[in-house]
């Protein structure tokens, strides 16, 4: 097949099938130079993320929500064409008819909607309520099938996360085909793909994916008419660069307007764009400055995409993130990088916009990306504290070269595979749990296998992982069961329709499974095995709190006895989950990751073995627990690279903070060692790491007087956030962190 | 053989070049008044490992390295415990790891070259430029030092001359041009690391219940520190 805005392009296999990897392979350009031809913004930009910034100041000044549509439910045509400037946009689109106005998404969950207007001085609109009055939406579904057992471990946050009232989110659809083969291309191949069912016999699968390929069908007709609504047409393929990233964005706004997942990540479009950029320039019909605007222009609308969501959301979350990941670099299977102009482009938002946690732009590192990419990195790390770091010489060979990350670090091959999300389950909690023989002592509630409390002076290694083994088993089974719940309904009632039609119709499924609190349980059964710790009991009997004697070894310090503990217990629980089978034979995997939960998870969490006491937070994702690393920064990492992305696929976060000085004397050693230390980490087979060059004094003054730092970003755990979003008490907790410090 | 440490840093970036995995050695000869780790003066006391497991424990971060980095024997004074620093830097070189020596050349015998021959840099810490300083705040002659220094200069080993700069006491453009004269005079001298004076280390000083001799001085100002970095272009 042959299309004449193809012209110029590389023949491929992909002009005869949906293949966006092998355009991209037959016609990407590497480009190993350094930063200087870079442009930065123009005066349209600048004025026009001025305007952006009024916004964003009016929506904190509002209480975090600058409108909200209560009208009507939330569609990919539901509302008139929105814009921030009309005349001065080069890339068009919003969720609503207004920038940063909120639109209403019940189908995950009425109540949540409900709650999330009255939290912020609106009503649900009756329309809504009346429309919904007879409508089953995804948390009707998954509670009317809930068990009493997963109700009361939600209940007493042994599970929790759980996408039961909103979007699950974390499926990237493959935005780039429309702008490659035009929604009328898509719409003829799914036509096709469900024409073949019939040859099938209609059994519930057959029958299942069918309807979904009417639903695929029907919403990528409505992305047509959206863009429509603001005068494009998309059916053909888009003939230009600023075509190209158009009509990837309608693509990417018709998903965000029809689903409110927790997160909804943009996927690996950089590199893509550059092979129509560099078509244009050849053609003389586009400039450097000008590509840089449509960069510019492009994460200005990333930049005030919302959802609306309830105030506890957001505390949990700091702010309203909408993890719009964007993967860039990465190597090539064939050994050619595919770092591009381009991949320099998007970064250089950072710059021409300033810092942002909006998109989560991740770096895909290999030892083998050209040096002077890997220290525009390492620059602009230091610089903005935005990016975060993932191993690609890991997660190449798993998921191929053309893969993205959903969220904070979950990858999958982009319109070939997709997730379902499942939250995570808080360890440290079922380890004293265990130790109470099934009672919770924070809830007061009885859940899991019920035996006597443990006794004897002081907690023996060898009983309390005999008991621990038994809690795993079951916690496991009844994990895998709630999300097979979850994501059936999910399923049957909020089916993501547009990001599934931008997958091929046969996707592999990966089932994440998370955990919390790796490094409390580790210190906790490291404290168990080299010192004494004696259980303390309250009137009832029950172990609420612990008499630590004795020095033990502790994650975070490059000891492998304890951190194999930690490498142990990942182990031992994925094999255990992939003991009970998933929900449309999905692919279990395993996260540690917390995102800013962590402050919530020890909330919930009676005192440890290792000394953390009472409702103190945990350290966020795999990290060590605050200030327990006594060996410097290379020790700290060198533990958490022990853990195997093998067993935890679906990501293994870290959270890394240092002070500039600690980092070098002079801008350029402090760039080549924070390039060394990435290099290092990464050639350890360690999987993620958020990197924050800063002063803990910068985060204190923005802590005392948030106001005059409303753009100071930092990366918390798998993304970033506006500090002064965070509450109180997260920002205390990101203060107390560790800071690898000079000494 | 058994090396006595105060502590090890996995992450040193500022005592040598590149990313270096720092060996604080225990005990010093010297009793200068501007010191910042007076923890590390006795020599009887710290960790003891064997050299085997000091490169065992380095060779975890060799990744980390780079091209430039490596292992930084540091201290208290490495010179104290020649033989263990040989045998350590022998081991390294055997493993391909960089090496660096951060000392004050106040010490020098029948050892010293054997050390300095498995020594890739010597960061020098020379403490003052004239003698009678010296012998004040230091408790020993710069004679010594400049001996020191001419043999890195006939072994040709790359050497980073390092001064710790103390408002009123060598803060002034004579003291710092001598320094370039030194440097100029030995061709192995490649780099001048001036260091400003700091004071974090005042707690220490309190824990061990003695006096921070130089406690009542303050630290440089910014400015100073780049008017006198001027003086070396």
């Amino acid at each position: 097949m042959q299309h004449t805005n193809w012209n110029g392009f590389k023949e491929g296999v992909w002009q005869n099938e949906i293949n966006v990897r092998n355009f991209i392979q037959t016609n990407y350009k590497e480009y190993k130079g350094d930063d200087s031809f870079l442009a930065g913004p123009t005066k349209r930009t600048s004025d026009l993320m001025a305007k952006v910034q009024e916004l964003f100041a009016l929506e904190r000044k509002n209480g975090g929500v600058l409108d909200i549509d209560v009208d009507r439910a939330s569609t990919v045509m539901g509302y008139d064409p929105g814009y921030i400037d009309k005349d001065n946009e080069l890339i068009v689109g919003l969720q609503t008819d207004a920038p940063l106005k909120r639109g209403v998404n019940p189908f995950g969950g009425i109540r949540m909607a409900r709650q999330a207007c009255a939290a912020y001085g609106y009503r649900l609109g009756d329309t809504v309520e009346d429309e919904f009055k007879y409508r089953t939406t995804h948390n009707d579904g998954v509670f009317r099938i809930y068990t009493d057992e997963m109700r009361m471990a939600r209940k007493c946050h042994i599970i929790t996360g759980l996408p039961d009232a909103y979007g699950r989110g974390r499926i990237i659809g493959d935005y780039r085909r429309v702008a490659l083969y035009g929604i009328d291309k898509l719409i003829e191949e799914k036509k096709k793909d469900k024409q073949k069912l019939a040859e099938n016999d209609f059994k519930y699968e057959v029958a299942r994916l069918s309807e979904e390929l009417f639903q695929q069908i029907a919403f990528l007709g409505f992305t047509k008419e959206m863009a429509a609504m603001y005068g494009c047409d998309i059916s053909e393929p888009a003939k230009n660069a600023k075509e190209a990233i158009q009509w990837t964005y309608f693509a990417y706004l018709a998903s965000i307007k029809e689903q409110n997942g927790a997160a909804m990540s943009l996927g690996r479009v950089a590199t893509f764009f550059d092979i129509y950029i560099e078509r244009d320039l050849a053609n003389g019909t586009l400039t450097e400055q000008e590509a840089q605007e449509l960069f510019d222009d492009f994460v200005i609308k990333l930049r005030v995409a919302r959802h609306l969501r309830t105030p506890e959301y957001n505390e949990l979350f700091g702010g309203d993130p909408m993890w719009i990941t964007e993967a860039v670099g990465g190597m090539g299977k064939d050994g050619r990088t595919l770092v591009t102009k381009s991949s320099y482009r998007i970064l250089n938002t950072l710059y021409t916009l300033g810092s942002s946690p909006e998109p989560n732009l991740t770096v895909l590192w290999s030892v083998d990306l050209p040096e002077n990419f890997k220290k525009f990195c390492a620059k602009l790390s230091k610089d903005t504290d935005s990016i975060q770091y993932e191993n690609d010489d890991i997660m190449r060979p798993h998921h191929g070269d053309d893969y993205a990350i959903a969220c904070c670090v979950s990858a999958m091959e982009i319109g070939k595979q997709m997730q379902f999300f499942g939250a995570r389950c808080n360890l440290a909690k079922l380890l004293l749990l265990a130790i109470n023989g099934g009672y919770d002592t924070t809830s007061g509630i009885h859940i899991g296998p019920q035996m006597p409390v443990m006794d004897g002076e002081t907690l023996d290694y060898d009983e309390v992982m005999k008991r621990y083994d038994v809690y795993i088993e079951w916690l496991s089974k009844l994990y895998v069961n709630t999300m097979n719940v979850i994501h059936y309904m999910h399923d049957k009632y909020a089916y993501e329709k547009t990001q599934m039609a931008l997958h091929d119709t046969n996707v592999e499924r990966l089932m994440a499974f998370g955990v919390a609190g790796l490094s409390v349980v580790a210190d906790s059964l490291s404290a168990i095995k080299f010192a004494n710790v004696k259980p303390i009991k309250d009137e009832l009997g029950y172990i609420v709190n612990f008499d630590t004697t004795g020095d033990f070894p502790k994650f975070g310090n490059d000891d492998d006895r304890v951190d194999f503990i930690a490498r142990d217990m990942t182990h031992k629980f994925i094999t255990e989950l992939r003991k009970s089978s998933t929900y449309r034979n999905a692919i279990h995997t395993l996260s540690v990751l917390t995102i800013t939960s962590n402050v919530m998870y020890g909330k919930h969490t009676g005192a440890t073995p290792d000394g953390r006491p009472a409702g103190a937070p945990f350290a966020p994702g795999a990290n060590p627990m605050h200030n327990r690393e006594e060996n410097g920064a290379l020790a700290s990492l060198n533990s958490v690279a022990k853990i195997s992305y093998e067993d935890c696929r679906d990501g293994i976060s870290n959270t890394f903070s240092i002070t500039p000085d600690a980092l070098g004397k002079t801008d350029e050693e402090r760039v080549d060692n924070l390039v060394s230390i990435l290099d290092g980490y990464f050639a350890k087979k360690a999987h993620h790491l958020n990197v924050n060059v800063l002063n803990r004094e910068t985060l204190i003054k923005a802590y005392e007087n948030p106001e005059a730092y409303p753009n100071l970003t930092i990366r918390v755990s798998g993304y970033a956030v506006n500090f002064c979003k965070l509450s109180r008490e997260h920002q205390r907790e990101v203060i107390s962190r560790t800071f690898h410090e000079c000494v | 053989m058994i090396a006595r440490v105060n502590s090890i840093q996995s992450l040193g970036t500022v005592d040598g070049p590149g990313v270096r995995f720092v060996v604080f050695l225990q005990g010093c000869n010297l009793r200068c008044k501007c010191c910042h780790n007076p923890d590390t003066w006795e020599c009887s006391c710290g960790s003891e490992f064997t050299p085997e497991q000091i490169v065992e424990k380095a060779e975890k971060y060799k990744e980390y390295f780079g091209k430039e980095g490596g292992i930084t024997l540091s201290g208290g004074e490495p010179l104290i415990q020649t033989n263990i620093a040989i045998e350590i830097f022998s081991l390294c070189h055997q493993k391909g790891i960089n090496t660096c020596l951060d000392t004050s050349g106040s010490i020098i015998n029948e050892n010293t070259e054997k050390l300095l021959q498995v020594t890739d840099r010597v960061l020098l810490d020379i403490k003052y430029t004239n003698d009678k300083q010296y012998r004040e705040n230091v408790g020993c002659s710069l004679d010594t030092v400049l001996e020191f220094l001419s043999i890195l200069n006939r072994m040709k080993i790359p050497t980073t001359l390092r001064q710790v700069i103390i408002p009123t006491v060598n803060d002034n453009e004579e003291n710092i041009l001598k320094l370039k004269a030194i440097a100029k005079a030995h061709p192995c001298v490649d780099k001048i690391e001036l260091l400003p004076f700091k004071k974090i280390c005042q707690t220490k000083y309190d824990n061990m219940g003695i006096n921070f001799p130089f406690g009542n001085l303050p630290t440089p100002t910014a400015s100073k520190m780049s008017e006198l970095n001027e003086l070396l272009k």
